[in-house]
């Protein structure tokens, strides 16, 4: 009946006499899904902004992230997320994130795109010649073996296991500039 | 906390509903402060006061929890003779030195005991060690040898430990590189068997000394110098006070709001002294808890991209004449606690770096290290590229073009650079200031001059790796990975993995004895994936460490000096026990206890509060049942109770160490604080620290006023830095000083991410915060001409920045010393990239650094706010140049070392 299509009819004539339930169901939201409704698995995750340490379900389905939620379980959070929390499907997923690497040439006034292979070649390259050109093993007589012609910023918003092999490569180079934001 | 940790705010709440009263103290209103009990605003810069009034106050009213005191701390031990404190000496302690701009130390040591420094850098003492006589020697003294709970232990001289009465020398500068990680595990060291007087009224014990030297901070000091009236500060003290105790404990929770100081670390410490007298470390409800702003800041602390440290906060070597593995172990460990045992450690760390080279043949390759030979730290880093020796320059995750201080001397830095590296998920202003940077608009700059390379990698996200973070409570946490990285995003698992590997094959047989650490590098990871990922766990399981038969190592007890075993971390040992991920343990807080300490792993041995031995009594059991964390079993002579204990399971209440005894067999059953040398918290620090062995409250580098305490302004051994482009403020007394006559102080909005480069990208983050804005009172506004929603311009004699006008009585004019000060609030995630744009506010600020640890002073400065948009192009640099002629600054403006003298 055509009739039975109005809330209003509904209401009246159904079980869903406060409107509240069946009686105001469109066929628009009849149809909707949840979001994570047809995920293919759920991988339990950790928030990447700041050091409180939420935890997160994150849904993926067809391979791709398709939600990224508070995970009830974590005895740290109980399943909130805060709004930099809950923004982590779009850090993860947004149009803003680059997927190219980029060159930017001496003197040039823009960015190529480079291959990766290539682009790692030259960063070895960099490092071995810097490192060489710059390389003291004494410093006012005493045994120094290291360079300080290189440096490098950067790991609190990354993982342990990073920081470690970060660590363990630029010591074994005799890089001894290696700094983060905790001292910021 | 509510503003940038708000999900660890529920927890502030619960408690609040369970009566707790929740205090906030805070130059601005907050989200925190409207749910607080009691709001305090106060100056910014000023907390050393504020804290050392109530110290003053827990004294002088007898507040203090003294059993605690007498049994946990050093308040009973006796400092020598020839100290001086700031009360004898005008706002300096004795042993200062103004050529060098350093103090000496051992004026500041316990009677009739030896020290060496542990925190930072704990090779404070070295020649005193090593360089001052042999190796060995007697013991530094006798104490009293207690035979109950609470008496001090007796111990022995250890291997190691040099004569009092060598001469050293004391040429060296004490200040040589970061002494301390404010958020790290560093014990200090003192000899182990001080003298002390347990009625702690000797005049020369620490507590004594600690009276005398607060005793100026009363409440009206407080008010004339916070601008907190005293009657509200007065209610602080007493609520703190009837809040601490043997039923009741108190927590403090600071973030860099405490750190970013030139005397950022003698803030924790004036935190850690009130604790300890209050009762409130190593308790349930206790503790000073740092809320650290990235997900994994405390990892990258632990396991350190930091110069000073190596994993597990073992030293990195200071060049010494002839220095090997046994004088760096010498210099570096303590003879009691568990830094006694140093050299396991060391030994097992050199193993799982350099493995089959590393054998007791070659030192187990401790020659490989590279050496420290000052600070190296990243504001020397900016420094070293301006001079053009720093030419290769690797940015991870990190923006310093909008998030470190004095940004513009950042971006000059990177243009003298040969190539830099970026990776990011963005295009950060870091990687793009060459183009479209502030320099560039003003002309300083010329883009078809610059001759860097720049390398722009594309970033892996959280949920394309696997990995762990450690958060602020030092719990590690394992993230899995949902899916690979797209395009050519990759982890920095990857990157630095293969860049290693590149590298290896590049220089394979070299036989230059400089590429030797490289080659014998253990680097063979297996990779996974369509793009040859590295393992995550198996980097995860060489952190844990192995036996000498590859079998996963279960606790740092297991390790041992003679190379027998590999452990990428000592203080990671046991997450990966069994063979098991420790930090993938996910049992749902709702199936657990409070303590939860089947979610993830916290280290130590999964240890959820630090030094809770400290949450019962001398005797073993809990100071009240309300507060019971663990507690000595008598009957089945073991450590129990909801935590895992912080101290050697076995080890009775009543346990002395015999004579002779070292490392953690030297701790008493009454030592809590097992990382110290003498076992015991220190309210009176006699090494480690670079500026003095109490707090003292001294004014900020920029600051209106001066220093109401002492005649010394300034922290005398802060680190300044002559740069052209560093510029400091006039003191106060100075005719140029009403140049800049506002309170400045930067913060963080909860819809933003520190340097904005996690947030300034995201629409629903960018549209919640979508402009760079400053926080005025109505009283400045009406004085200055502000309007709200208009626009004004912040000028320093570093830079000049524009932003939204937010006029709000959030901000609160304080009286101090009979004038009023305007402070104004400046969010500082903006710069010119993302979807939301705004000036840096960090470009306002100086390189003014605390003398421990080489943090910048951000968090209070000064500077002048005028109405409308700051002039564009070339007039913006006019604007700070008349604004410097005008308040006579140069070069030297600033930098006295004793100056308000």
């Amino acid at each position: 009946m055509q009739m039975d299509r109005w809330p209003v009819v509904r209401q009246l004539r159904g079980e869903d006499r406060t409107g509240r339930g069946a009686a105001v169901k469109s066929q628009g939201s009849a149809t909707l899904r949840p979001r994570i409704g047809g995920a293919d698995r759920v991988v339990k995750s950790i928030c990447p902004y700041c050091a409180v340490g939420c935890g997160q379900n994150v849904f993926v389905r067809d391979e791709k992230v398709v939600q990224i939620e508070g995970d009830p379980d974590s005895p740290v959070s109980r399943g909130r997320l805060c709004p930099k929390g809950s923004a982590s499907l779009q850090l993860t997923t947004g149009s803003a994130r680059r997927y190219e690497v980029l060159y930017r040439a001496p003197r040039a006034t823009d960015w190529t795109v480079l291959d990766l292979d290539t682009a790692m070649d030259m960063v070895a390259d960099r490092v071995i010649a810097t490192r060489r050109a710059t390389w003291a093993w004494e410093e006012e007589g005493k045994r120094v073996r290291r360079t300080m012609g290189i440096a490098s910023l950067g790991g609190a918003t990354l993982d342990n296991e990073e920081n470690y092999l970060m660590k363990k490569l630029y010591t074994a180079l005799g890089v001894v500039q290696v700094e983060n934001q905790a001292r910021i | 906390m509510a503003e940038c940790h708000p999900v660890g705010f529920q927890w502030v709440m619960e408690a609040k509903a369970r009566g707790a009263t929740v205090i906030h103290v805070d130059p601005r209103f907050t989200r925190t402060s409207a749910l607080a009990d009691l709001h305090v605003p106060l100056r910014a810069g000023t907390d050393i006061a504020f804290l050392g009034g109530i110290v003053n106050y827990v004294l002088e009213h007898e507040r203090y929890f003294r059993e605690y005191v007498v049994a946990y701390t050093n308040g009973p031990t006796i400092i020598k003779e020839d100290y001086r404190d700031t009360e004898d000496l005008d706002g300096l302690f004795s042993g200062f030195d103004p050529d060098e701009r350093t103090y000496d130390f051992h004026s500041w040591e316990y009677e009739g005991a030896e020290l060496s420094p542990s925190a930072g850098e704990r090779d404070e003492a070295y020649e005193d060690k090593v360089g001052g006589g042999p190796a060995g020697g007697g013991p530094a003294g006798d104490g009293p040898a207690g035979d109950g709970p609470g008496g001090g232990g007796p111990a022995g001289g250890g291997p190691g430990e040099g004569d009092v009465g060598v001469p050293v020398d004391r040429s060296r500068r004490v200040v040589e590189s970061s002494r301390g990680q404010a958020h790290g595990s560093g014990g200090a060291a003192a000899a182990p068997n001080p003298e002390r007087d347990e009625t702690m009224e000797h005049p020369r014990c620490a507590f004594q000394i600690l009276k005398r030297h607060f005793a100026r901070y009363t409440p009206e000091m407080v008010e004339e110098v916070c601008g907190v009236p005293r009657e509200l500060f007065v209610k602080v003290c007493e609520t703190l006070a009837a809040n601490s105790g043997r039923e009741r404990t108190s927590a403090f929770c600071y973030a860099v709001g405490w750190t970013q100081h030139t005397v950022g670390v003698q803030y924790i410490r004036t935190a850690a002294i009130l604790q300890l007298l209050l009762g409130n470390i190593g308790r349930p409800g206790g503790g000073i808890l740092a809320l650290r702003g990235h997900a994994s800041i405390q990892g990258s602390t632990d396991i350190p991209t930091l110069f000073n440290l190596l994993p597990g906060y073992i030293p990195m070597p200071h060049a010494h004449m002839d220095e090997d593995l046994d004088s760096f172990v010498a210099g570096t460990a303590t003879e009691k606690g568990y830094w006694g045992d140093m050299r396991s450690y060391m030994v097992s760390l050199l193993k799982a770096w350099w493995g089959p080279a590393a054998t007791e043949e070659s030192e187990y390759c401790f020659d490989y290290l590279p050496r420290l030979t000052g600070d190296h730290g990243t504001y020397q880093t900016v420094q070293a590229q301006l001079r053009g020796e720093c030419k290769g320059y690797f940015l991870a995750g990190e923006n310093p073009a909008v998030g470190s201080a004095n940004g513009r001397m950042q971006r000059l830095g990177m243009a003298k650079l040969d190539w830099l590296v970026v990776r990011d998920f963005s295009l950060i202003e870091s990687a793009t200031w060459w183009k479209d940077g502030p320099e560039i608009e003003t002309g300083e700059l010329r883009t078809e001059e610059i001759d860097t390379e720049v390398l722009f990698f594309p970033a892996a996200a959280h949920t394309e790796k696997n990995g762990s973070f450690t958060n602020t409570q030092r719990m590690l946490q394992w993230h899995h990975a949902a899916i690979e990285p797209p395009g050519d995003a990759r982890s920095e698992l990857w990157f630095y993995y293969h860049l290693g590997r590149i590298i290896r094959e590049k220089l394979a047989g070299s036989a230059d004895e400089m590429d030797r650490p490289v080659l014998d590098l253990t680097w063979d990871y297996p990779t996974e994936g369509r793009i040859g990922e590295p393992t995550a766990e198996a980097v995860l399981a060489e952190i844990n460490g192995w036996d000498g038969d590859g079998e996963p190592l279960g606790s740092y007890e297991q390790l041992n000096e003679d190379g027998s075993t590999a452990c990428g971390c000592w203080i990671y040992c046991g997450v990966y026990a069994g063979g098991v991920n420790q930090a993938a343990q996910r049992r749902p807080g709702r199936e657990q206890s409070w303590v939860a300490s089947g979610w993830g792993w916290a280290w130590p041995a999964n240890r959820r509060i630090l030094y809770n031995r400290a949450s019962a009594d001398p005797e073993g059991k809990p100071w009240s049942e309300r507060k019971a964390l663990v507690w000595w079993d008598e009957a089945s002579g073991v450590w129990t109770g909801h935590d895992t204990p912080d101290f050697a399971a076995s080890k009775s209440p009543w346990h002395r160490p015999p004579r002779g005894a070292r490392a953690a067999e030297a701790l008493s059953g009454v030592d809590p604080f097992v990382m110290q040398d003498d076992g015991k918290a220190w309210l009176f620090a006699p090494a480690g620290l670079a500026d003095g062995p109490l707090p003292a409250h001294y004014e900020p580098q920029d600051s209106p006023v001066a220093n109401l305490l002492y005649g010394q302004q300034r922290n005398p051994v802060r680190r300044t830095v002559a740069d052209r482009h560093n510029l400091y403020h006039p003191d106060p007394s100075a005719a140029g000083s009403s140049v800049f006559p506002y309170v400045l102080t930067t913060y963080r909005l909860t819809e933003h991410h520190t340097a904005g480069g996690m947030s300034r990208w995201q629409p629903y983050l960018a549209e919640l915060q979508p402009e760079m804005f400053c926080e005025v009172s109505p009283e400045l506004a009406a004085e200055r001409g502000l309007e709200h929603l208009g626009w004004a311009t912040i000028v320093t004699a570093r830079n000049a920045i524009e932003a939204r006008v937010l006029v709000t009585e959030r901000v609160t004019p304080l009286r101090v010393q009979g004038r009023t000060i305007h402070q104004i609030g400046l969010p500082y995630h903006w710069g010119p990239n993302g979807y939301v744009r705004g000036d840096a506010a960090n470009d306002l600020a100086s390189l003014a650094l605390d003398p421990n640890v080489h943090i910048q002073e951000a968090k209070a400065f000064t500077g002048d706010i005028r109405p409308g948009r700051r002039p564009r192009g070339p007039a913006k640099a006019e604007l700070v140049e008349q604004y410097v002629r005008r308040a006579g600054v140069d070069l030297e403006t600033g930098t006295g070392v004793l100056d308000g003298r």
